[in-house]
């Protein structure tokens, strides 16, 4: 779950080569095709850690800011593997969540409580309740795998003046909380911009806005905000990155209980 | 994700230069110095009058644990110094000092080495920690079992390609804390803890050791492990010798060998888990011991945000109604709801029911964050139809609620 965006913005695209359905429907070769570049243009990163501060806000205008540090490390041939340490608020200080992402498979998800020393495992499933009180779901955070979705391109169209290809997104874990997702890609970068998600009963639920992109080594975008608006409760959540660093160091050694228990 | 055309270690170090010119980020970690922790203002109020006059039915108490952590050399070491210290309105047992921890840590490729008064926590349980055993429960803090006092300990942990495994020395002793004679709950009789008896002549400097293997995999965690040294669980024995004119109960510890497992199997909503030990060398003869069970989350309950969490365990215990803990055939049954909401509001409420003398134990556990850096907690212990041949049968009029109120603070120096 957590293991947060150093890749949420290729996380947030559906997509890869899946044979299933109208494998010679154009829409879905073409949507699997954009899909494919955006995640190929966002591999080779190796690790990464990073800062953020998540502000939760909701209809009544009452905020609540969390803080909190991420270090992920990119896989071969599996998901990625994240370590999320909460810096705020205060009495969660410390507490800590280990992931190791899966394509196909549940994610391994283990808790780690401070104050007892106790290393926990979470259950597998909970990908659509809410991260920490803020509209991102868990699903939302975790480690993008083209396996994950099916999709479709519907069309492209300026969205704020920026060319985009549209990309429909079905998941393909009936324990997500989403039917589907509608994905804007800008064409220069085919980074995400905007992504609309609709609920279980197709509801429009939420949009997720990115901006402020900086560039990477000469090759990763990364957006530096994000704004997740909840259309049904009116409640929302910005999350800003001050920080992010690559290719510090950090190896398989970095992701296991024993570091997770020795986070601070 | 994808097949890299480099293995990932080669291009980190093809890497690495580049990084630093892109992002000019510090590729060592900083050196980092924090001080943070809590205080809490804590109000214990019991329903009925105690068994013991010198006992009362409310009791005040503050407590502080701050923590001084300081890390070096890119993170690879690190000193934790973790007091604490609580005041309480009547109990002078309880009012009571401990250092949860003081310790260095060094890390390497694979191994790392804890040296100093520290804690770890074993096993996957809720309603009952069989095999945690290398910290003593600092049994004045609370009824659960879950507060522990800093034990010494050199701690050893190798990274194999199975999990790791973890060599423990633990030089010196640290004794169980009972509630003084004021002190509420209690035992009948207060355990007079200035008259500790040990089987072995070393006492509390009698070496002990542990070894603990522990192993994730697919979706199981393992852990195996052998504790040889002094029960962290004292037999209680009246001061004369004679129950009938006992006016406190001593503690005696024994040495013994423990060997224990504990696993926790994540499937679809369910985590299922078990605790089982062996245990030897008491004088009241070997014994075995196991919980398991299960906890189900419910994931957007009611189509909310709040998940429902619903627990259920077993309680065995070979030696039946002569266990000295007090769960030997019950069945635990417990509700976690989390509500998922900015200020993280958590209940949990249990029930344990002995199966063979009908006793009821039952908690509710509720806590809120207020603002950003309070917290408030209330709890409530309730003990229902205690036979007198339970070893809680001491605390059959200590029913209690508890209201606590936390302030957290955390300031980089």
């Amino acid at each position: 779950m957590l293991r947060l965006l150093p890749s949420l913005s290729l996380l947030l695209l559906p997509l890869i080569s899946l044979p299933t359905q109208a494998d010679d429907d154009p829409a879905v070769a073409r949507g699997h095709e954009i899909v494919t570049e955006a995640d190929n243009r966002d591999k080779g990163w190796i690790n990464t850690e990073s800062t953020m501060k998540m502000e939760l806000s909701n209809a009544h205008g009452d905020v609540s800011v969390r803080q909190l540090r991420t270090k992920a490390l990119e896989v071969e041939g599996d998901g990625d593997k994240g370590l999320t340490i909460f810096d705020q608020p205060l009495d969660v200080k410390g507490t800590a969540f280990l992931t190791f992402s899966h394509a196909l498979e549940p994610d391994d998800q283990w808790i780690y409580l401070p104050a007892l020393k106790r290393v926990k495992r979470i259950s597998s499933r909970n990908k659509s309740g809410p991260f920490m009180g803020s509209e991102f779901a868990y699903e939302d955070m975790a480690s993008f795998e083209v396996e994950k979705y099916d999709y479709r391109y519907l069309r492209d169209e300026m969205l704020d003046g920026i060319d985009c290809f549209v990309v429909e997104s079905y998941p393909r874990d009936k324990n997500s909380g989403y039917t589907r997702l509608v994905t804007w890609f800008d064409k220069a970068e085919y980074r995400a911009q905007k992504i609309n998600y609709f609920d279980r009963k197709n509801a429009a639920l939420k949009t997720l806005r990115f901006s402020e992109f900086k560039h990477y080594l000469d090759q990763y975008w990364r957006p530096h905000r994000m704004h997740m608006v909840n259309h049904q409760t009116g409640k929302s959540t910005v999350l800003t990155f001050d920080e992010i660093r690559f290719q510090t160091g950090l190896s398989d050694r970095d992701f296991n209980k024993n570091s997770l228990k020795r986070a601070k | 994700m994808s097949t890299l055309p480099l293995s990932p270690k080669t291009l980190t170090r093809l890497l690495a230069t580049s990084a630093l010119i892109a992002t000019s980020a510090p590729v060592m970690a900083q050196d980092m110095t924090q001080l943070s922790g809590s205080f809490e203002l804590e109000l214990r109020s019991f329903f009925e009058n105690p068994l013991d006059p010198r006992q009362h039915n409310n009791t005040l108490s503050i407590a502080a644990t701050p923590e001084y952590y300081h890390s070096w050399n890119d993170e690879q070491d690190a000193l934790t110094i973790t007091p604490f210290i609580r005041i309480d309105q009547h109990d002078a047992e309880r009012t009571h000092a401990d250092l949860r921890e003081f310790n260095w840590l060094h890390v390497a490729d694979n191994w790392q080495l804890r040296s100093g008064i520290g804690k770890v926590f074993w096993g996957s349980t809720e309603s009952q920690h069989l095999v945690d055993i290398i910290n003593q429960t600092d049994s004045l803090e609370g009824v659960d079992g879950e507060d522990k006092l800093g034990q010494p300990m050199l701690h050893y942990s190798y990274l194999l390609d199975a999990g790791d495994i973890s060599f423990f020395w633990l030089p010196y002793f640290r004794e169980r804390t009972f509630a003084g004679v004021e002190g509420r709950p209690r035992t009948a009789l207060p355990v007079d803890t200035d008259r500790a008896q040990y089987e072995s002549g070393a006492e509390q400097w009698h070496q002990d050791f542990a070894l603990r293997w522990s192993y994730s995999f697919d979706a199981v965690d393992l852990g195996l492990a052998h504790f040889h040294g002094t029960n962290r669980e004292p037999t209680l024995l009246p001061n004369t010798g004679n129950p009938a004119t006992a006016t406190s109960l001593i503690p005696r510890y024994e040495i013994i060998d423990q060997t224990s497992l504990d696993l926790t199997s994540a499937l679809g909503d369910w985590l299922w888990k078990l605790e089982a030990i062996h245990n030897s060398g008491l004088d009241a003869g070997d014994y075995n011991a196991a919980v398991g069970g299960f906890e189900y989350t419910y994931v957007g309950w009611l189509d909310s945000d709040a998940d429902l969490g619903l627990l259920m365990e077993y309680h065995y215990d070979s030696r039946d109604q002569r266990s000295t803990r007090p769960f030997q055939d019950d069945i635990f049954a417990g509700l976690r709801i989390t509500l998922n909401d900015f200020q993280s509001t958590e209940f949990l409420a249990g029930l344990i029911y002995d199966r063979d003398n009908h006793a009821r134990m039952g908690f509710v556990e509720a806590s809120r964050r207020l603002g950003s850096q309070f917290k408030l907690s209330a709890e409530a212990r309730l003990f229902d139809n205690l036979s007198s041949t339970d070893p809680l049968y001491g605390l059959r009029d200590d029913s209690f609620v508890q209201l606590t109120l936390e302030y957290f603070f955390s300031e980089q120096l």
